[in-house]
């Protein structure tokens, strides 16, 4: 007698959505939710405020006279609709977050403790200053933290987010180079790069042109050096790099770089690699930006805030914007800005943001720092290292990594697709990753290995979360290159099955309204 | 370490599986000199949670609390009550600790999130579309200038006198690096805003004329002759708005003429936070979403034809243009987003039509009795929650002599322009919902003090 004469799998798509249908389209703890605007009504709230009192208006005669469609919804409903939305997403609380250059490490929630003490979370960034002395003394440890980790001369604590940090830089070697009469039009970006780089060039006025990387995933130390030249006004360089290679040449590229006048920018977003290991100023660079969103733990909340200071080298320093925290001798901190700026701060390029910063995400790293000091994030380095390396040498033999055989990974591994059969690619093994519980790692970059992947696991993950991971990981890819077609159907136990970009970008729609909803009801 | 999983046995299993007899093995790139032997060298060592917790603490203790004294300072950032639900809706894991929506199947949170904060924004400002938010308003309100340019071709863009020094600061860094034409120019402490002279100056190199609304000393001007000139002469306009709670009281700029439409959005759900991290607000009309910087939220169909959504038009950013991107922006400020949209939904057009008239309704009660006081005059005939004096004195002595008294009491002009003798006597006051009637008490009594 045959335990399953059906061949009914649990598993199989059919079943999911055929036996299991529900008149409501919820399944268990799987809940489908409306938009705000198909639950809510403008006549709905959930602030309850007291009686306005009636007066004369002095509004110059501009008063709203039209409704301005914000529907409302009650506290239980408002705490309803996000905790549903919630439960569709993937996060670094559930499990693994493998994604490559975005070092999704675990979020300690003291950090957001000490974020919300009212003496941070409370206070006006225009504050006379001897009413905000703990906040800028914050801004300050980081500071030199963030010095001491790095071995350099300066930090500009103000940009926003890792592509402002770029630009900061860029705009510090601008100054500087305009500074001794010299115009530079080029910068140049290796291939292997963030897009952000080139997009951050271009935006601060440069022309870009691309290096190529060597057979070994390393910057061509001789394409580069014979590409140098006095229209070069900085070289753009990764390291770790983005095919989680450290570039064993990088003080070499410093040295001929800075031989040829131009100055080299630091992309740091690989930085927990070596945190604690290695000082980026032992190595020649002039500047490199931190995302304190990636190596600090600050929480990435779906895309940001980020922050993304930058420190600087002594050549570089005196450029660097405003404002910034400054401890002065009587053991007062001030905030230096245009005002004296010309006394303190005569080079400064001027001023990116509004106000002073990332404030909130400042607290969050300081609290990571003091937390780990400096055995731990050394520890933190080693751990993201050997976690990668683990999982470069327990795949290797399933998938083609380019580079394995050069050596150990950094703090991410990369594969290719080599091998997979019938049409099936990178982003199939991805979203078949999605049904086995993780989030994929990252795809297709970078560009020059074929149908890449990109898996970066962090320091926080422990080895049986590593053990789970490869073994879906090699499962998957035994599929891939067996052919296996279902793959292209991936995933199927998700909130949402593949989804039409191809349709969102012809036919964008990008706000809701009643009249297209009611189309789409027909 | 708490945050370090791996054990030593973990660690020593894992090298073997490996094949490498250390971990200095796997850091074998790293040139040996450029390696350092131990912990950096003169910092402290890890520390318990208790330990940070008690040293961050301290540091907090070290500020003056906004909630805990009589608090007007606005200009740019303004205090509201946020309910308790948003936080708590911030915290949920699935949002706090979710990347950027790059795998739409699983992120179909964040992503309807947005969809839903680009359509309140987009509501709000009067604009056919919005994205899914920028670093803060003064890096939005570059974007746009850039973004005018991308559309009419041209590099001259005239920034009003009443729009906030530090956005202006920014703007005036950014266009010496691109050669960008700005004329730029400061605030007169009159009633009337500059937009007559803005449009006397329009002319056929004009890109964009940049107005903010309610201005930075709270003046209010209607928007309609500034686009009706601009559009004339082929230009664009782009409207900042700092205090977003206003336009529940008052006409969007979008109504007005308002191509493209930027804005702080602080002080919905985020709080004030020492000047970030805040949320960028970005509204436009929808002929122009190509040119748009930073993400989008669209909706789709997936495999089965359910509703989901994705980021779309990616061909504009950064990670498919590289060097020819409209914008170099990646992340931006989604958890702020959050924290925007969520308090949004739950004040919805009711609530926030009460809050913007509590906020008026304590202002002009505040102002009537402050400009009372002997030998200071209210600058605005029109505004929202915040106006302008003139005291007879220096205003930025005054906020400390404030300060001394337990009053956080404005910002001060000469703070924001430092060295313009005609604007050193002005004093910028918010007044809120949060404001009460002791707290507006202690103001009067303070500043007539100090003006006396």
């Amino acid at each position: 007698m045959t335990v399953n004469p059906s061949g009914w799998r649990p598993s199989a798509p059919a079943n999911e959505q055929g036996e299991a249908a529900t008149v409501t389209g919820n399944r268990a703890l799987m809940l489908e939710e409306p938009l705000l605007f198909e639950i809510g009504s403008i006549g709905q709230t959930g602030v309850d405020f007291a009686a306005v009192p009636q007066g004369a208006t002095r509004l110059g005669g501009l008063e709203r006279s039209k409704a301005i469609g914000l529907p409302g919804l009650s506290e239980p409903e408002a705490v309803r609709h996000y905790t549903r939305l919630s439960r569709q997403n993937y996060a670094i609380d559930l499990g693994l977050f493998p994604l490559g250059s975005c070092t999704m490490k675990h979020n300690p929630r003291l950090n957001e403790k000490v974020a919300r003490l009212p003496g941070f979370a409370d206070v006006h960034p225009l504050q006379p200053q001897e009413t905000v002395q703990g906040a800028l003394q914050v801004v300050n440890e980081l500071a030199l933290w963030l010095l001491d980790l790095t071995g350099m001369h300066g930090v500009a604590m103000s940009p926003k987010a890792g592509a402002h940090g770029e630009l900061c830089g860029l705009l510090c070697i601008r100054a500087a180079l305009e500074a001794r009469g010299d115009k530079r039009e080029v910068v140049l970006v290796p291939e292997s790069a963030h897009g952000t780089n080139p997009a951050t060039a271009a935006f601060a006025g440069y022309r870009v042109e691309n290096i190529p990387a060597s057979a070994a995933g390393r910057v061509d130390l001789d394409a580069l050096k014979s590409r140098l030249g006095p229209d070069v006004a900085a070289v753009m360089i990764t390291n770790p790099n983005t095919c989680g290679l450290f570039e064993p040449d990088m003080k070499a590229i410093s040295d001929a770089v800075h031989a040829a006048g131009a100055f080299v920018y630091c992309d740091g977003a690989n930085f927990n690699a070596i945190v604690g290991k290695v000082r980026p100023g032992d190595l020649g660079i002039d500047a490199m930006h931190i995302n304190l969103h990636k190596t600090f733990s600050t929480p990435h909340g779906g895309g940001g805030p980020g922050s993304g200071p930058v420190v600087l080298s002594e050549a570089l320093s005196p450029y660097g914007p405003l404002p910034f925290a400054a401890k002065y001798p009587d053991g007062s901190y001030r905030i230096v800005e245009e005002e004296t700026a010309g006394d303190e701060h005569p080079n400064a390029f001027g001023r990116m943001v509004a106000f002073h910063g990332q404030m909130g995400m400042f607290t969050r790293a300081l609290a990571y720092i003091l937390s780990h000091g400096a055995d731990g994030l050394k520890q933190v380095a080693e751990d993201a290292v050997l976690n990668a390396n683990y999982i470069l040498r327990s795949l290797e033999d399933v998938l083609d990594a380019p580079f394995a055989s050069s050596g150990p990974c950094m703090h991410e591994a990369i594969f290719s697709d080599r091998g997979f059969a019938n049409g099936i690619s990178t982003i199939d093994l991805a979203k078949a990753l999605i049904d086995e519980g993780f989030h994929p790692m990252t795809m297709y970059f970078p560009l020059v290995v074929h149908g890449a992947m990109l898996i970066e696991p962090t320091e926080t993950e422990s080895k049986a979360s590593l053990d789970q991971f490869i073994m879906a990981v090699r499962s998957i890819a035994e599929r891939a290159k067996s052919g296996d077609e279902t793959l292209k159907a991936a995933p199927v136990h998700a909130p949402r099955r593949r989804l039409d970009e191809t349709l969102a970008a012809r036919k964008p729609v990008l706000t809701w309204s009643e009249s297209v909803a009611a189309q789409a009801a027909e | 370490m708490r945050y370090l999983p791996l054990s030593d046995a973990d660690r020593s299993e894992m090298l073997r599986v490996i094949g490498a007899g250390s971990i200095d093995e796997l850091f074998r790139d790293v040139p040996e000199e450029a390696r350092l032997k131990g912990p950096v060298h003169g910092l402290p060592m890890h520390a318990s949670e208790m330990a940070v917790e008690r040293h961050m603490t301290a540091l907090s203790r070290k500020n003056m609390v906004a909630g805990d004294v009589p608090f007007f300072l606005g200009c740019g950032a303004y205090r509201h009550h946020v309910p308790a639900s948003v936080d708590h809706i911030i915290q949920r894991g699935e949002l706090l600790t979710s990347y950027t929506p790059y795998q739409p199947e699983i992120a179909q949170g964040t992503l309807q999130m947005l969809f839903e904060f680009q359509t309140q924004v987009a509501r709000l400002f009067g604009c056919e579309v919005a994205n899914a938010s920028m670093y803060d308003g003064s890096t939005a309100m570059w974007e746009a200038i850039v973004m005018s340019h991308r559309i009419t071709r041209r590099n001259k863009t005239i920034i009003s006198s009443g729009v906030h020094p530090h956005y202006v600061s920014v703007a005036r860094t950014m266009a010496k690096f691109t050669e960008d034409d700005l004329r730029t120019s400061l605030p007169a402490l009159t009633a009337g805003t500059d937009a007559e002279a803005l449009i006397g100056a329009i002319d056929a190199e004009t890109s964009a004329v940049v107005v903010q609304y309610p201005d930075i000393l709270g003046r209010i001007t209607d928007l309609t002759p500034i686009a009706e000139a601009a559009h004339a002469a082929g230009a664009l306009l782009i409207a900042v708005v700092t205090e977003p709670v206003a336009l529940g009281a008052i006409r969007s700029p979008g109504e007005m003429g308002a191509d493209i439409v930027v804005g702080e959005g602080q002080s919905i759900g985020v709080g004030l936070q020492f000047g970030g991290p805040y949320v960028g607000l970005f509204a436009c009309r929808e002929k122009h979403v190509r040119q748009m910087p930073g993400r989008l939220a669209g909706e789709t169909v997936d495999a089965e034809g359910k509703r989901g959504f994705v980021l779309t038009l990616s061909t504009r950013e950064q990670h498919i243009r590289r060097e020819k991107a409209t914008s170099n922006i990646c992340t931006s400020s989604v958890l702020c987003a959050l924290a925007f949209t969520a308090h949004l939904t739950l004040l919805g057009e009711k609530g926030l039509r009460q809050l913007a008239s509590l906020n008026h309704a304590r202002a002009c009660e505040t102002a009537e009795r402050l400009a009372a006081i002997p030998g200071i005059k209210l600058v605005n005939d029109g505004f929202f929650n915040e106006f302008t004096l003139t005291l007879p004195v220096e205003a930025r002595p005054a906020v400390h002599a404030m300060v001394e008294k337990g009053v956080l009491g404005g910002v001060s002009l000469g703070r924001l322009y430092p060295g313009v003798d005609a604007l050193q006597n002005g004093l910028v006051i918010a007044v809120t919902e949060t404001a009460t009637e002791q707290d507006i008490d202690a103001l009067e009594a303070s500043l007539k003090e100090v003006c006396a």
